[in-house]
């Protein structure tokens, strides 16, 4: 790094840890909402998005069941965490561009600085940019549109895939779930919608860029995927944001529907700048014989909530959550897996990894529940955790529902440090403290890193190299 | 210009323990060195403090280089002007595969300013290297994508030890016991690795308690060490001598740093149990 860290300020190197902390002006903005949430502004969103009265309807029902659930008082601090403070709506441009070159100056630069054209030119199938509360970007490729997949935002969805939308929306993840998923029901904008139909299997992933520009933002989005009957698709979603002083709030809802004999991976790279909540529900149902994976990446934010959900719904299901957590300075990653086993002959594994350094926080949350009938489930929880120095810390907690006899279930746990001997080794062979550090935590979350694909995984090595820079003293 | 790696009255504790008291060594490029002791008596403590080991703590005395000392650097840098260890006990780093980590540690050491990010040596070269290296040293080209130690048997990690030795080419090489735990082809195998390897660039630093490794590798020095001090320097007979006859002898000719030896393993046996 250009930086000396002999005399950088520790502000400084900080920043420089975290590439994506710049942004652009909100001057040019087709619409910013003042800040705070009310009923109002719950119908002016619905109003300029032009929804159907059933959506609307939708929204003000979850408003009201956002106002009447606590605020979590479990999990992460969020005693901070200001309603009132939030912009609940911002759109950068008009229009959703099927071409770079029409996407506005601006918003085109930030994504070219994340490197998201050029991956989309190696080895994507599709993409969808979205800048704030609105999708700005979209690409699918030809044959696949011609086999029927769909990969479009989820506001057009709604206008064109409307019975579709309307027979899973809210299905998978309830609005009264859980204060965020009301939250989110009541103001999202924007998220991904796919549909694969019935034997398609598409080989490259489709993948998602969520960006926060503005400060004080609110970003809500809502994804929808349905896998049909045999088919199999890869997504993957990347998110980074401005650093600022002020916090903002990330708040998605990610539903999935894994049909008999479907398989569905879902990848997250998340990277959010350290002034962000990022308080996602995640949930997917995977039916007779389907596959459902979440492989889940946690980087970045000042708090993260996330435990991405696998509701195994009939016999031969299998889930899969793998699952990484970095928690530097100031930031608190409490993240996990729930499984519910709904059905016999269902299969879950959770591996989850983290790492905690500077002070950070790793916390692992875990359910697994196999409910009465389900007899012959399987499933099997390793959580490891690497603390990096004193100040640091980890927590697990494993929790364990079992209504049902005949069920395997194994649960391994491990807390490590980084042994003096490991340091040694590396550094007798020339290795900087701060190389052998990195390439001791880049070999901890190997196992997880290698179920991904060559360029994520490359991206993710790179990101735990920054993370780790300029840090060991 | 043969260079010099020089010990001078080295003073070692480990966590307020004096364990070494006083050795002085002087290693030229080109020399093989063989140091010999009881179990106990230091011979590892002086392997890990020459290469930095934060644990041990030098009290007094020096360690240079060239008339570069040491005792400040760390083992990174150490490495970087020349030393190396092949570990006793080679320590497993899960998920670093050993291709990766030689890469990086052979991009340090041969380019030893150069700057964390800095590019690393050449893929191709790299793995053509790695190859002619492994093929020499009869070990499976797998083992070059396994994870750095894990799951190696004993005699397969020493082996590992010797292909960081062949491709980072130190100035000084210190073995430690690299020769116990191997089958005998593997002894043969790695002694004649080693002869091959120790030219006129390198100064060897052996610790054995057996002959096959300073057959291949004839010492011109050999020092005996008892309850931290070098107690005697002979040449290659002294090995024999004492592979023959063991240290009881040695021992009637230095009463002092017998009884200290003594003393030491009454202090371990005075010890409640289980601490
Ligand atoms: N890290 C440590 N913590 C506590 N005691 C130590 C440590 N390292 C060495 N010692 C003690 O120092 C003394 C010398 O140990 P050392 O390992 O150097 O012996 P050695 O000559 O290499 O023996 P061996 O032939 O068995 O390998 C022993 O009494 C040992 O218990
Ligand atoms: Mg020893």
């Amino acid at each position: 790094m250009a930086t000396d860290l002999s005399t950088a300020a520790p502000e400084e190197i900080g920043i420089g840890d975290y590439q994506y902390g710049f942004h652009d002006s909100t001057e040019n903005y087709t619409f910013k909402s003042r800040k705070g949430l009310d009923r109002e502004m719950v119908e002016q969103i619905s109003a300029m998005k032009k929804e159907p009265a059933w959506m609307r309807d939708f929204r003000l029902e979850a408003y009201d069941i956002f106002l009447s659930k606590p605020m979590p008082s479990w999990g992460g601090d969020l005693s901070h965490l200001d309603f009132q403070d939030i912009h609940y709506y911002m759109k950068a441009s008009d229009r959703q561009e099927q071409s770079w070159d029409d996407v506005p100056d601006d918003i085109r630069k930030t994504y070219d600085r994340l490197g998201i054209p050029e991956a989309e030119k190696k080895y994507l199938a599709g993409v969808k940019a979205q800048y704030e509360s609105e999708v700005v970007y979209g690409s699918l490729q030809e044959d696949l549109a011609k086999k029927g997949v769909v990969f479009t935002d989820t506001d057009s969805a709604i206008r064109d895939y409307p019975e579709l939308v309307r027979e899973h929306f809210g299905t998978v993840i309830p609005s009264f779930d859980n204060k965020f998923a009301a939250l989110n029901s009541a103001v999202w904008s924007g998220g991904s919608f796919i549909y694969v139909p019935k034997g398609v299997e598409i080989e490259f992933p489709l993948q998602a860029y969520f960006r926060i520009n503005s400060e004080n933002m609110g970003q809500f989005e809502r994804t929808l995927i349905i896998v049909d009957e045999g088919a199999s698709v890869h997504y993957v979603e990347g998110c980074t944001a401005p650093t600022y002083s002020s916090e903002s709030l990330h708040s998605a809802v990610v539903e999935i529907i894994v049909k008999r004999k479907a398989r569905c991976r879902y990848t997250t790279i998340q990277n959010w700048s350290n002034n962000v909540y990022n308080l996602v529900t995640k949930r997917a149902m995977a039916y007779g014989d389907s596959l459902m994976e979440w492989v889940d990446g946690n980087l970045g934010s000042k708090l993260t909530m996330k435990y991405p959900a696998i509701y195994l719904m009939e016999p031969g299901a299998r889930g899969e959550t793998l699952s990484i957590a970095f928690a530097g300075a100031g930031q608190h990653q409490d993240a996990g897996a729930k499984m519910v086993h709904c059905a016999p002959n269902t299969s879950s594994r959770i591996i989850s990894k983290s790492i905690s350094k500077s002070g950070g926080r790793a916390s692992y949350r875990g359910l697994v529940k196999v409910e009465a009938h389900a007899t012959g489930c399987k499933s099997n929880v390793v959580c490891d955790a690497l603390i990096l120095d004193p100040e640091s810390r980890s927590d697990t907690y494993p929790y364990i529902e079992i209504e049902q006899e005949h069920v395997a279930i194994e649960h391994e746990a491990s807390v490590s440090k980084i042994a003096e001997e490991q340091l040694l080794y590396l550094m007798s062979r020339g290795m900087t403290e701060a190389e052998a550090s990195a390439m001791i935590v880049t070999g901890f979350i190997e196992p997880l890193v290698k179920e991904l694909p060559m360029e994520y995984a490359v991206e993710m090595n790179r990101l735990i190299e920054l993370q780790m820079e300029g840090s060991v003293g | 210009m043969t260079a010099s790696l020089k010990i001078n009255d080295l003073h070692v504790s480990v966590e307020g323990l004096p364990i070494l008291r006083g050795v002085s060594l002087e290693i030229r490029q080109g020399e093989i060195h063989a140091l010999m002791g009881p179990n106990g008596s230091g011979k590892s403590t002086l392997a890990y403090t020459l290469v930095g080991h934060p644990k041990y703590e030098i009290t007094q005395g020096s360690i240079e280089i060239d008339g570069t000392p040491l005792n400040e650097l760390d083992a990174c840098q150490r490495a970087r002007l020349g030393l190396f260890l092949a570990f006793q006990y080679p320590v497993v780093i899960p998920g670093v595969k050993v291709a990766d980590f030689l890469r990086h540690a052979i991009t340090n050491i041969r380019n030893p300013n150069r700057k964390e990010g800095e590019g690393l040596i050449p893929m191709r070269e790299f793995r053509k290297e790695l190859k002619a290296m492994m093929d020499e040293l009869g070990m499976d080209g797998e083992f070059a994508r396994r994870y750095l130690n894990e799951g190696f048997s004993g005699g397969e990690k020493k082996r590992m030890e010797i292909l960081q030795l062949a491709m980072l080419k130190p100035r000084f090489a210190v073995l430690d016991e690299t020769d116990s735990g191997l089958d005998s082809d593997a002894v043969r195998v790695v002694s004649e690795g080693l002869r091959k390897l120790a030219g006129p660039e390198m100064g060897v630093l052996i610790i054995t308690h057996h002959e096959r490794l300073l057959e291949y590798n004839v010492p011109q020095f050999t020092h005996v060490m008892l309850a931290g001090k070098i107690v005697e320097t002979g040449d290659a007979s002294l090995a024999r001598e004492l592979h023959n006859e063991g240290y009881s002898k040695v021992r009637l000719r230095h009463p002092e740093e017998a009884a200290e030896e003594a003393a030491r393993a009454q202090g371990r046996a005075a010890e409640p149990a289980g601490v």
